[in-house]
């Protein structure tokens, strides 16, 4: 059984005013599909612009799709109107956001959100189902308990979000540039915890990226977008190691590597 | 144009507390370099550069020490210096790309009213001559004339980050001093800003002070590298020499964690987080998350010692 079929899928934004109407192709024309039976990281990486976000978006069902259909678990998610359904949708499925400090609300401590998609989500105590869901990325609930999120470094605050994410046992996590505002060095260990958790609690993980180190390291598969369209899709070593597309390789030329610092018009060299 | 910095401690003091961002820092930006300053989140790079910048306000404080810029034909204690002394330098002699400068354009005016704002008073001339030097320096940035008649919301992030590197450098000021300009940029305008912002300082003749977390820009980009801890710099080194052979073991760490493409092995990362600066461990900052911590390290502070050329790190252990 498939987990999530996207067909074709195509969104249309409208811009500009009542005389200077323009069309701008966000995505265009998108396929790909998850297995069920087989959980994995699926990444989607682009720049700026380029229509990730906006599948993103349109899969978790905040936006329609202007064409093309996106099936999950076999429904159709444009179909999904009354609240019960948008949460039986969300026990399955849920995201992850980019930037920790505005996915949060300042004045409210973080534990409570893991409480309320506890008691929204599972039968378990609130207490139990969060600290749980905390271990599995390395925190606790002692750590994070009434604290605010200004109380937490970035790293902390983005892995309670993966968190509170995981607390429903759900089939999908989207991720929308969960490190892209953390700092170099903990990105790894953030993405790291999405391979343990493909592992070991069998979630399929959309990873959405523009950066390919990290994406190299822990997908399975890969489509790379510009301008809305999938320019490079398959295995994500073979794709990364030898791109083909000329976008692609721009793209992988472009990533600065810390291993050979370019010193040749030094005049300290 | 040279910065030399000497012991210098910037506090924020509110309300009886002291979080002291900035501890005892000493360093020197030599003429015509690029002197990068990495460190992870909350480790006083802003903080340092602001104080730098002569851009301190409450709470912010200088508690002790020196900054002083030796400039062709003047010198300048930042710690001292007055607002007129500093409006004076300010953009001719020294400039500031702030951090996430792509917004600091007027957003209700065309960008060429910030290029008179900023700029016209230091260059003057007749107007049409301000805009032919303004337009040659834009053509430098590879940017057509034409944005100088947009208002930055038609610009992408990466003209207008442009945009506002051509502000700061389009006076030619001596020293430049960048806050994350390239952050928010994806990578393929990253490395393009990158490369302009490094031939327009070779062009200039400037010094820069070029502050981000992300190691690999450093190692593209800069000449000499300190590295911060929890307000203190605990290693100073030529990039490729702290690159290839980083001694104090928080930069070991720093350089290992680096994600590569190739790479699928991640570095073991450091238990617990960066210390609380309104209550800092005693000692060495970095002693608790410290793999090799010694007795000493939770006693005594390390100072700077010199182990090669123009290499210094602080730490007991490594570098005895």
């Amino acid at each position: 059984m498939s987990l999530l079929d996207i067909d074709n899928v195509s969104r249309v934004y409208a811009m500009g005013g009542l005389l200077s109407r323009r069309q701008v192709q966000a995505v265009d024309g998108v396929s790909f599909s998850l297995d069920a039976a087989r959980p994995e990281i699926f990444t989607i990486i682009g720049e700026s612009g380029s229509g990730k976000t906006t599948l993103a978006r349109m899969i978790l069902g905040m936006v329609p799709p202007t064409g093309g259909s996106i099936r999950f678990q076999g429904g159709d998610i444009t179909a999904v109107h009354t609240r019960a359904g948008r949460l039986r949708v969300m026990r399955q499925m849920q995201p992850i956001f980019q930037n920790p400090f505005e996915a949060f609300n300042p004045l409210k401590r973080v534990d409570r959100y893991l409480f309320t998609t506890a008691q929204r989500f599972t039968d378990q105590a609130p207490d139990q189902a969060a600290d749980r869901a905390l271990r599995q990325v390395g925190l606790s609930l002692h750590e994070v308990r009434n604290r605010f999120p200004h109380e937490l470094s970035g790293g902390q605050l983005q892995r309670v979000a993966i968190a509170r994410a995981l607390i429903p046992a759900p089939a999908l996590i989207i991720a929308d540039e969960p490190v892209s505002m953390v700092d170099a060095s903990l990105r790894m260990s953030i993405v790291s915890l999405f391979r343990s958790l493909r592992d070991e609690l069998r979630v399929s993980i959309i990873y959405i990226t523009h950066d390919l180190a990290t994406a190299y390291a822990i997908s399975d598969r890969i489509i790379i977008m510009r301008y809305g369209k999938v320019v490079e899709a398959g295995d994500a070593r073979t794709v990364l190691d030898n791109p083909q597309h000329p976008y692609s390789i721009l793209l992988k030329s472009s990533v600065l590597s810390p291993d050979v610092p370019a010193l040749e018009d030094s005049p300290h060299a | 144009m040279t910065l030399t910095i000497d012991n210098l401690r910037a506090y924020y003091i509110s309300s009886g507390r002291e979080v002291r961002a900035v501890d005892d820092v000493s360093l020197t930006v030599q003429t015509n370099e690029i002197y990068g300053i990495a460190g992870e989140s909350s480790s006083g790079k802003t903080t340092l550069i602001k104080t730098i910048a002569g851009a301190a306000r409450p709470p912010l404080r200088i508690h002790s020490g020196s900054i002083r810029f030796d400039f062709p034909n003047r010198t300048v204690a930042m710690q001292t210096a007055t607002e007129t002394e500093l409006a004076e330098i300010r953009w001719k002699h020294l400039s500031y790309v702030m951090q996430g400068s792509m917004n600091v354009l007027n957003p209700v005016r065309r960008v060429r009213h910030s290029f008179i704002d900023f700029a016209y008073r230091h260059i003057g001339g007749a107007m049409p001559d301000f805009f032919t030097t303004i337009k040659d320096h834009l053509q430098r940035l590879q940017l057509q004339p034409e944005v100088l008649d947009a208002y930055p919301h038609e610009l992408s992030g990466g003209m207008r980050q442009r945009v506002a590197i051509a502000l700061a450098t389009v006076c030619r000021p001596d020293f430049i001093i960048a806050d994350e300009p390239t952050t928010a940029l994806d990578v393929v305008v990253q490395k393009s800003v990158l490369t302009l912002i490094r031939d327009v300082q070779r062009a200039l003749g400037s010094s820069m002070l070029f502050v981000t977390h992300d190691m690999a820009v450093h190692a593209n980009l800069c000449d000499r590298l300190g590295i911060m801890y929890a307000g203190r710099l605990v290693e100073e080194g030529r990039t490729a020499d702290l690159f290839r052979s980083p001694t104090h073991p928080y930069t070991r760490h720093l350089i290992a964690s680096l994600p590569r493409i190739g790479a699928m092995a991640t570095a073991p990362n450091l238990a617990g987080s960066p210390p609380n600066l309104a209550n800092p461990p005693p000692g060495c900052r970095f002693h608790p998350r410290c793999p090799l911590a010694i007795a000493r390290c939770r006693e005594d502070v390390p100072a700077m010692v010199q182990t090669g050329d123009g290499h210094r790190v602080a730490c007991f252990v490594t570098a005895p």
